[in-house]
């Protein structure tokens, strides 16, 4: 069906250029309509553009962040001793090394990959070099990292720097960093470009990140809890950012508030829930997280490794008691008083422990029934229960399997990264130390091995996902971070 | 059991729970692997499995089964030594001598699968075996020169290389 054509259409069809498709849509719908639809688009048009055009601005205002002034460093005033020493102690809570210098690098020269699920960042280099380090940082500009996670040029920094945490500091606090960090040997370095592809390399959309996730300011003190408490709080949730690695996170890369301390994972490791659901097989109570604090170990939980590793020994040197005492106090508030079942399943566990294996099983699971637990169990009597059922301390002997967190975790990662790479010596000072397994052991042998100690060594179901893990482990496609133990001496001491 | 050692196979009698060590010095006479801490942290006993660099003291034989061990023995003899033996040698990085056979064999498997290794690399690498009398320096130097032997010749140092 086909409309006329009018004569004013026929005069444009012969003196202007039509291409076939305009023509052909004049004579479907009539210039005059065709004309007008256009102009409605046209107006539509503008107010999308300016729409665009506010909320554009509205977002380069957010985004925008001004480039402070770069100091000249020899005009910034000499530090107070004291105070230096005071950021020291700080940048050991806030653990700034483990990130931010390479293994065998200069202290604090950045370069440290950061594998993340969105791509490697590289940790810069805060050393006081004028050119590649913070060297022309004024602490307005310092204090604006620490609370905004903007650089003094005033690009956006990704949140893998935790400003998030970092926000919460005091002034004071953020001005012996400072001081701190001014008096570090300059080294120049540049860290290699990040590996993080479009759109998130475009660092102003960290605004709005930042807009959605990060609750910038001071830690307020709760004055309905004890100093201590706040003391902690401000410890753990500040400077410590235990939440970094112990908190879950979403999609877009930021802790779950809601599910705090409800577990997360770091470098390859996973990082156990500090609330009510901690896998602890033993219900970890106030004195025995000091005691772990301050050493890295304890009898009825085993030692720290991964990187918790270089926190216990960064708290050993940093933390004074009091500290310790008060972010106990504050992490115990979200492990929870244990309830009696729970206790009485942790007491059992001690106590079977004790007594000699000859006398009663050390069998706290099921045990296997599966092929896999049945070949696993012989490779784990032939290879570890000779330390680990030992009954002689580290150096010489290692924990009760069934009092170790590791097989009642939520997955097999921890166990296999042990098992595969030990626990390697600390340098210079005595430590625990643990060989590891990795050229001895095929993919088989381990998931077998890893099946029977789950069944064996918790009361849990089966982990589900060990073939995976371990698969991804070898091939290199999940990379974990081995770190030295902490040095802590466990060696018996001699009568 | 089979196992195969230097490329030969052994048909051992043995529990499987016995570590390889045990084995390899008891039944096979082959006596390059040292039994130093029994422990794991020594590193005299290291052989290599399948090209890794594994503690013998430890590792059982149930775990071996349809794998190539290979000890100091099965990389070159008195009259045409491996280059990282001949290394040794002419550096003259043995002191005693016990901790010897293991730092060779870490090395072999460090340099197998990276001829090009750094200094720093072989460093951390050889890091699980100690060596108690101090000679270090000199053990790295001999790493370093056979690395360089082993880039030249373009073998994987099998044998030859005088």
């Amino acid at each position: 069906m086909r409309r006329r054509i009018t004569q004013r259409e026929e005069h444009i069809f012969k003196n202007r250029l039509l291409t076939a498709g305009t023509r052909k849509a004049i004579e479907a719908f009539g210039y005059r309509e065709l004309r007008a639809a256009l102009r409605v688009e046209m107006k539509l048009l503008k107010v999308l553009t300016l729409l665009f055009v506010i909320v554009g601005g509205a977002f380069i205002a957010i985004a925008w962040r001004p480039s402070i002034a770069a100091v000249d460093l020899s005009s910034v005033q000499n530090f107070d001793a004291p105070l230096v020493k005071r950021g020291a102690q700080l940048a050991a809570l806030g653990n700034c090394t483990t990130c931010h210098t390479a293994p065998g690098g200069p202290p604090f020269a950045g370069g440290v990959a950061l594998p993340t699920p969105f791509g490697v960042i590289y940790s810069t280099n805060i050393t006081p070099e004028a050119e590649s380090g913070i060297g022309g940082w004024s602490e307005l500009a310092f204090r604006r990292a620490m609370r905004e996670g903007v650089d003094r040029e005033g690009r956006h920094l990704y949140p893998a720097f935790p400003y998030d945490h970092f926000t919460m500091l005091t002034d004071t606090d953020i001005a012996a960093l400072y001081a701190y960090f001014m008096v570090r040997e300059p080294v120049y370095a540049k860290a290699p470009p990040n590996e993080v592809s479009f759109p998130l390399n475009f660092r102003p959309l960290i605004a709005a990140w930042k807009l959605l996730f990060l609750h910038a300011g001071p830690y307020w003190p709760d004055p309905e809890q004890s100093d201590a408490w706040n003391r902690g709080a401000y410890l753990v949730e500040g400077l410590a950012h235990c939440g970094g690695c112990h908190t879950p996170r979403n999609t877009f890369g930021a802790e779950k508030s809601r599910r705090k301390f409800a577990g997360g994972d770091a470098e390859g490791w996973t990082a156990y829930a500090l609330d009510g659901s901690s896998p602890a097989p033993v219900p970890w109570d106030a004195e025995a997280l000091q005691i772990y604090l301050r050493s890295g170990w304890h009898d009825h939980h085993g030692l720290a490794r991964g990187p918790m590793a270089p926190i216990i020994d960064s708290l050993t040197e940093a933390a004074s008691a009091q500290d310790l005492q008060a972010m106990t106090v504050y992490l115990m508030g979200f492990l929870g008083e244990p309830g009696a079942e729970r206790r009485r399943a942790g007491q059992s566990r001690i106590d079977r422990v004790r007594i000699p294996p000859s006398l009663e099983s050390q069998t706290v699971g099921q045990g296997g029934t599966s092929q896999d637990a049945v070949d696993g169990e012989k490779i784990y009597q032939a290879t570890c229960a000779s330390c680990h059922e030992g009954h002689a301390r580290g150096p010489f002997g290692g924990i009760d399997l069934s009092l170790s967190t590791g097989p009642s975790g939520p997955d097999a990662r921890n166990v296999l990264n042990v098992v595969l790479w030990g626990l390697p010596p600390a340098e210079g000072v005595r430590s625990p130390s643990m060989p590891g397994f990795a050229g001895a052991l095929t993919q088989k042998q381990l998931v077998d091995l890893l099946t029977f100690v789950r069944s064996r060594f918790s009361d849990k179901p089966a982990w589900k996902q060990i073939e995976k893990d371990v698969r991804e482990t070898l091939s290199g496609q999940r990379s974990v971070m081995v770190h030295p133990s902490p040095g802590t001496d466990l060696t018996p001491v001699s009568e | 059991m089979k196992l195969n050692v230097n490329g030969r196979d052994h048909e051992v009698e043995v529990d499987p729970e016995t570590p390889l060590l045990y084995v390899l010095r008891n039944e096979l006479a082959l006596n390059g692997a040292k039994f130093g801490c029994g422990l794991g942290q020594c590193g005299a006993c290291t052989v290599m499995v399948d090209g890794e660099a594994v503690f013998s003291c430890l590792t059982p034989l149930l775990v071996l089964e349809g794998k190539r061990i290979t000890t100091i023995e099965g990389l070159g003899t008195l009259e045409n030594p491996a280059p990282l033996q001949s290394s040794f040698i002419a550096e003259q990085a043995a002191q005693c001598g016990y901790c010897i056979a293991g730092m060779i064999m870490r090395a072999q498997a460090i340099l197998q699968k990276n001829p090009g290794a750094s200094s720093a690399e072989i460093r951390a690498g050889l890091e699980p075996n100690l060596c108690r009398c101090g000679t270090h320096m000199r053990i790295l130097r001999a790493v370093l020169r056979a690395a360089g032997q082993m880039r030249t010749v373009g073998s994987s140092a099998k044998r030859s290389v005088p």
